[in-house]
């Protein structure tokens, strides 16, 4: 058996590898091990290419892989938890931009040959590069919007449709152009230069309309991007691994997108191309005006509200994230559970800027994952529970949406946070959320609104329990 | 037809995947993607044969080892980062041992 035997043989170890671990991280139990036993998988993999018969010069590889290991080190350890969804987009980017180069290495190469690409090579370059791009330039742009470096609104101007439209097209024609010269000097190199550059400006340009409570979408749709790239670059290089990998990659992306669709009840086109919530107010349809005025209550009746309550529902949402509350709302839980209550956390998919980003800062806080309780199984149970805790929750509460077919979210499901005897809801200021959908929960006669931002107005109940306790 | 060998394995995969993730709980959504997200590191291959191989053209060492660096970046910030989301998911009871032996 020669080294290319063997190496092969090791790709084909850590193609299982990766699929144990995948299956793995899908239940809590075995998660942990599962990311391990992918991470091994990975280990072997990087230093059976080593012994590759192409590979002839280490000093390069290091300098890469000692750079590259100390950013990884220094992103893992010292980014904050609230600052995940950032990082993914962020790691997401970089893994893009690998696969782009190392289609651009392979093309480079055969220039440097003075050899023409095959049509199929020259293809599987173009994809390569034009994923890779878009997913690079696209995570950048979502981690601006997620880290509040650049404003989470949908950015539309006129004709946006039809720039997008030109940009793909003129795509296509300089990856066709691409293609069949072969990647030849002139030409070739032209066309290529210029796929490159369409892709980078494709990425922004794409996710430029899509606001802040539509991330979860956009974060799933690049990470799975991301694995196609990675898919494409196995293509150019032929090598298993790397379209084993990268296709488990894209399709996990795909099935994430997709329940994050389901979860709002919309289509992708509808998430990528709307602009939703840039409208605002406008969108509220004509016969939704809504009886019933807001009625605030302070911390001390709030207090009052749940000492009294037997169980209690908390349902968390992006202004949970925003004000850091998650410390403060698991000692409120602890607190009500001393006092006798049945406190659970009722999770909606899209709750936040992520896929499970709500379990994630809970998890931080030390909430035990079995009281998350996912909107199907806590839903029917709503109406016996006594006092429900919306904080920096709106439209994943929003009743107009199983009610109000002129709503612009009607058909979402939501966590029917109404059905509760009594809706403590906690919101920094009177306007309308994410979507401009005024929200039909807030103006419920046993709904009570405790304004300010969330980690304060907690604060406050929560000194009032421990008032009680020490007297 | 390594070309259709090739894609035969794409699409088995496709469908293998499909399979392993349709029914994660959406409690571990967000370690499924930063987890996968690793995962797509694995282009670091590709970045590895084209930073150590000598074409003698100093474009291609140069992509190489630049994609070496993002794909490192992807790889162990990906896992590392999921490590410690996962070490974060405690059952209950778990966290608060001091408590109970009162």
């Amino acid at each position: 058996m020669n080294v290319e035997t063997l190496i092969n043989f090791a790709y084909i170890v850590a193609s299982i590898l990766f699929i144990f671990g995948l299956k793995m991280l899908g239940r809590q139990s075995t998660a942990r091990r599962g990311n391990l036993i992918s991470s091994l998988g990975m280990l072997l993999a990087v230093v059976v290419t080593l012994f590759a018969q192409e590979v002839v010069s280490y000093q390069w590889i290091l300098v890469g892989l000692g750079v590259g290991a100390v950013i990884g080190l220094a992103c893992a350890r010292l980014i904050k938890m609230t600052s995940m969804p950032e990082m993914v987009a962020l790691l997401n980017g970089f893994g893009g931009l690998a696969s782009l180069l190392v289609g651009w290495a392979e093309y480079a190469k055969t220039l440097a040959g003075g050899e023409a690409s095959s049509t199929f090579t020259g293809t599987v370059i173009f994809l390569a590069v034009f994923i890779g791009g878009i997913t690079f330039t696209g995570s950048l742009y979502a981690f601006g919007k997620l880290s509040g470096k650049l404003s989470g609104k949908p950015v539309l101007f006129g004709g946006q449709q039809i720039v997008n439209g030109g940009l793909v097209l003129g795509l296509v024609v300089a990856g066709g152009l691409y293609v069949i010269n072969g990647g030849a000097p002139g030409m070739g190199t032209n066309a290529f230069y210029a796929c490159l550059a369409i892709a980078f400006i494709l990425g922004i340009t794409m996710v430029m309309p899509i606001g802040g409570g539509d991330m979860p979408v956009v974060i799933s749709m690049l990470n799975s991007l991301s694995g196609l790239a990675a898919c494409a670059a196995g293509f150019v290089i032929l090598n298993n691994v790397l379209i084993v990998a990268g296709c488990l990659v894209g399709t996990s992306g795909v099935i994430l997108t997709i329940i994050m669709c389901k979860a709002m009840n919309r289509s992708l086109a509808n998430v990528l191309f709307s602009g939703f919530g840039s409208d605002g107010a406008a969108a509220g349809g004509e016969g939704s005006t809504i009886e019933g005025e807001l009625k605030p209550i302070s911390a001390e009746d709030s207090f009052a509200v749940l000492e009294a309550a037997r169980n209690v529902v908390i349902v968390p949402g992006y202004g949970m994230a925003v004000s850091q509350a998650q410390h403060v709302v698991r000692e409120l839980a602890e607190m009500l559970e001393n006092n006798g209550a049945e406190v659970r956390f009722a999770i909606h998919p899209v709750a936040g800027r992520m896929p499970g980003h709500m379990n994630v800062l809970l998890a931080e806080a030390n909430v035990p994952y079995e009281q998350l309780v996912e909107m199907d199984s806590i839903n029917p149970q709503m109406p016996m529970v006594d006092v429900a805790v919306v904080i920096g929750a709106n439209d994943v509460v929003n009743p107009a949406a199983a009610r109000d077919q002129s709503s612009p979210i009607y058909g979402m499901p939501i966590i029917k946070a109404h059905e509760a005897h009594t809706v403590i809801c906690l919101k920094r200021g009177k306007g309308a959320g994410f979507s401009g959908i005024e929200n039909q929960l807030f103006l419920l006669p046993n709904t009570r609104m405790l304004y300010g931002d969330a980690k304060a107005s907690l604060q406050g109940v929560v000194s009032e329990f421990k008032a009680i306790a020490e007297a | 037809m390594e070309l259709m060998l090739l894609l035969f394995i794409f699409v088995l995969a496709a469908f293998l995947g499909f399979e392993l993730i349709a029914k994660v709980p959406s409690q571990l959504h967000t370690p499924l993607m930063s987890g996968s997200n690793a995962i797509s590191g694995i282009t670091i291959v590709g970045a590895l044969l084209a930073a150590g191989a000598d074409h003698g053209s100093t474009l291609t060492t140069v992509l190489g080892t630049t994609a070496v660096a993002l794909a490192t970046i992807n790889v162990i910030g990906g896992y590392l980062v999921t490590d410690r989301m996962l070490g974060m998911f405690k059952k209950k009871g778990a966290g608060k041992k001091e408590e109970g032996s009162q």
